[in-house]
């Protein structure tokens, strides 16, 4: 806290001398943040790590200012093709790159220019958590990561100085369930068509989303091994469609749901015991005082990964204002805050230093955490004793099976997916 | 746009303003979704075209006849059943309540005060009383432990909660005051002494409500159709949230599609929606000429 006053204070005192210089003609061309006004951001993306809290800090350490355009993941790729001029700064997920990146309306971003880029995690940089392979069906992060220049419409195999995304936030998500209402151990993706919870289960209706979930379902029910299930064949999106169409057909799912708060208020209300869920509707599940349980299986987790980019047309002092902001946003505030969501932090050493050490203990390393847990916003979230669901982040992380994906035949699957939701 | 010309410049004038909005945000709108709809697409853009891939693509297996019927009658078989029994139900109780509104309510105050009444739950979003009936019909919902509590059934009800039934539930809940508004105006209108003159001739109530009130409602009831009608065949929201996503709908189809960019299939869909729609319309304006009755 105290280096920021200083910074911030630096900060003025620049604007002061570069005022008195400003007669020689030094300000043009220099970032906004040095001029009278403060720079506003545009900032594109889901709710996810968008925050009053977020936003009050930025402008206290940096003097810029950013404005939230939220949008859910689809509207987020659709505003990145039909108005790339509408934001100055996207987060985006990685399995929308390959869709993105040949539309060149993205720029290649200079991994030169982020402080701590040699600290991004290894499970973007090179898909690997505590030195070991972790799963990379789908579009798994270091798959799209590289490209072969700024400018480039391709990606590169090897590690280029130019990314496509500056990581931010990513997670391992699973199955939530209600153990007051289960109870019994559930330890497999194959429980979510069990007729035992008949009329009780639920799965999200995003089709490129709940395709994955679709597929560690029918993977663990031992009906079929995909080759990847995030780049599946005509035949195999037919075999997994078929399943879980004459689930529905049955009356195995109580609703599907496609908004953060649906997934939360079938938790909540009991409709629904076991379904796709994301971390924050768990926690605002038990924020309620409701048992609900982000409940690790031996199959392993569906990953997603998320990242900043910026338009094809940022250059001078607004690409300046848009790569300090992406450095703040990795020196560590965020990524304490984002980490005491239940997310994960792309850099975590810097997370770490603005986190007290029961927090690193509980969400980072698994360990029965010795006060209560409490989220951002002051709420309770776990109390003394309580472990982390899924464990430590070498736990969580090293057990991911899948990627959120886009898949060559993603048309024929959003066609399947909009049929089982018909029959 | 042609009588424009015809008519005195003065009043051509005066409807001007309309007449451009119309065109800007209307008709070329809809020029351009029909033209879109004959383009070709890919992951990331929209291309030029003059294709039929994409209604040939809505219509795949439909006509086969060998298995299920395909998506799309499927689609369309279940909205018009909503449509139907959404209009009914509207169309009965919409039509009661304002009858009981202008034939017994007598002082003009107290109409308006009851009018005024009906429209009190439109003072909230249309989602929010949508939501509000989810901890009603629910399984743990005030509706089932009724009837747990008195004895009635032994389980909760789970029909009463994202079925067909809370679907029309709230497609009825939503949308009679579109029905209401119409029809009171007509009963508004009709001369009473219409009314004294028939019960003098002897004609019973029945007689005059089928011979005189119903016959002189029909604009009322023709428009209050047409809103309830359009308004759920391209509805999405609604069916989405009580359905609980399971159920299908047209809408849903195209908000897909456009989610994933693919702009002209989402327009031929719109397209064939905006068809059918129109095509209803034309049915009921021929059965009826709003223009001459109005």
């Amino acid at each position: 806290m105290k280096n920021n006053i200083t910074r911030r204070n630096l900060l003025k005192t620049s604007t002061a001398a570069l005022g008195a210089v400003a007669g020689a003609g030094l300000l043009r061309g220099f970032p906004a943040i040095h001029a009278s006004d403060a720079p506003v951001v545009r900032y594109l993306g889901t709710a996810v790590n968008m925050g009053d809290a977020v936003q009050k800090k930025l402008f206290d350490d940096t003097g810029i200012k950013v404005k939230f355009i939220v949008k859910t993941t689809d509207e987020v790729v659709k505003t990145i093709f039909t108005q790339p001029n509408s934001f100055d700064i996207v987060d985006s997920e990685y399995f929308s790159m390959p869709k993105l990146v040949p539309s060149g309306n993205l720029l290649g971003m200079d991994t030169k220019r982020i402080k701590e880029w040699d600290n991004v995690t290894s499970a973007f940089t090179k898909g690997e958590v505590a030195g070991k392979k972790i799963g990379d069906q789908g579009t798994a992060p270091k798959k799209v990561m590289y490209l072969k220049g700024a400018n480039s419409k391709e990606f590169a195999a090897e590690p280029t100085q130019y990314v496509t995304l500056i990581p931010t936030v990513y997670n391992a998500d699973t199955l939530g369930i209600r153990p007051d209402l289960i109870k019994r151990p559930i330890s497999t993706w194959a429980e979510l068509l069990n007729p035992e919870f008949k009329g009780k289960a639920s799965i999200l209706n995003i089709p490129s989303i709940g395709i994955m979930d679709a597929a560690m379902v029918v993977e663990a029910m031992g009906e079929y091994k995909y080759p990847d299930k995030g780049n599946m064949t005509k035949k195999e999106i037919d075999l997994t469609m078929k399943i879980f169409t004459e689930a529905k057909k049955a009356g195995q799912f109580r609703a599907f749901w496609s908004d953060f708060n649906e997934s939360v208020n079938l938790m909540a209300s009991g409709e629904v015991v076991i379904q796709s869920m994301w971390s924050p509707a768990i926690t605002a599940v038990r924020t309620k005082g409701i048992p609900c349980v982000y409940q690790p299986l031996k199959e392993g987790y569906r990953a997603w990964a998320a990242g900043f980019g910026l338009p094809a047309t940022t250059k001078g002092r607004q690409a300046d204002i848009c790569y300090e902001f992406i450095n703040w946003y990795l020196s560590g505030w965020v990524g304490a805050y984002l980490n005491r969501q239940g997310y994960y932090s792309a850099v975590i050493p810097t997370a770490k230093k603005y986190m007290e050490s029961y927090e690193w203990d509980y969400w980072m390393l698994g360990k029965p955490a010795t006060a209560d847990i409490m989220s951002p916003d002051g709420k309770k979230l776990a109390s003394k004793g309580e472990i982390r669901d899924g464990g430590s982040y070498e736990a969580r992380m090293g057990a991911v099976e899948c990627w959120n994906a886009t898949m060559d035949e993603n048309k024929y699957m959003v066609r399947k997916w909009n049929e089982m939701i018909a029959s | 746009m042609l009588n424009l010309f015809k008519i005195k410049p003065s009043i051509g004038l005066l409807s001007l303003p309309y007449a451009l909005v119309f065109i800007f945000f209307f008709f070329i709108p809809l020029i351009l979704t029909f033209v879109i709809s004959f383009w070709d697409y890919n992951e990331y853009s929209i291309i030029p075209d003059l294709i039929l891939e994409n209604y040939r693509y809505i219509f795949e297996n439909c006509f086969s006849f060998k298995d299920d019927m395909c998506v799309t009658f499927k689609t369309y078989l279940s909205t018009f059943i909503f449509c139907f029994i959404t209009w009914f139900f509207t169309l009965i109780i919409g039509f009661f309540v304002a009858y009981f509104l202008s034939f017994y309510v007598n002082s003009l105050t107290w109409q308006i005060a009851l009018f005024l009444l009906c429209t009190i739950p439109f003072w909230t979003s249309n989602v929010i009383r949508m939501i509000s009936w989810i901890p009603l019909l629910g399984r743990n919902g005030l509706v089932n432990d009724f009837f747990l509590s008195t004895g009635l059934t032994n389980t909760p009800q789970e029909w009463l909660l994202y079925s067909g039934f809370s679907v029309v539930l709230a497609f009825v809940h939503l949308y009679t005051l579109f029905m209401i508004v119409p029809i009171f105006n007509s009963m508004m209108r009709i001369d009473k002494s219409i009314i004294e003159a028939a019960y003098d001739s002897g004609a019973n109530g029945f007689q005059i409500l089928s011979n005189i009130i119903i016959p002189l409602c029909k604009p009322g009831i023709v428009i209050g159709s047409i809103f309830v009608i359009t308004v759920v065949m391209g509805d999405f929201i609604t069916i989405g949230i009580m359905g609980g996503q399971q159920i299908p709908s047209i809408g849903k189809i195209i908000y897909v599609e456009m989610s994933y960019l693919q702009l002209p299939a989402a327009a031929a869909n719109a397209v064939i929606l905006l068809f059918l729609t129109l095509l209803i319309i034309w049915i009921m304006t021929k059965m009826i000429d709003i223009r001459k009755e109005l």
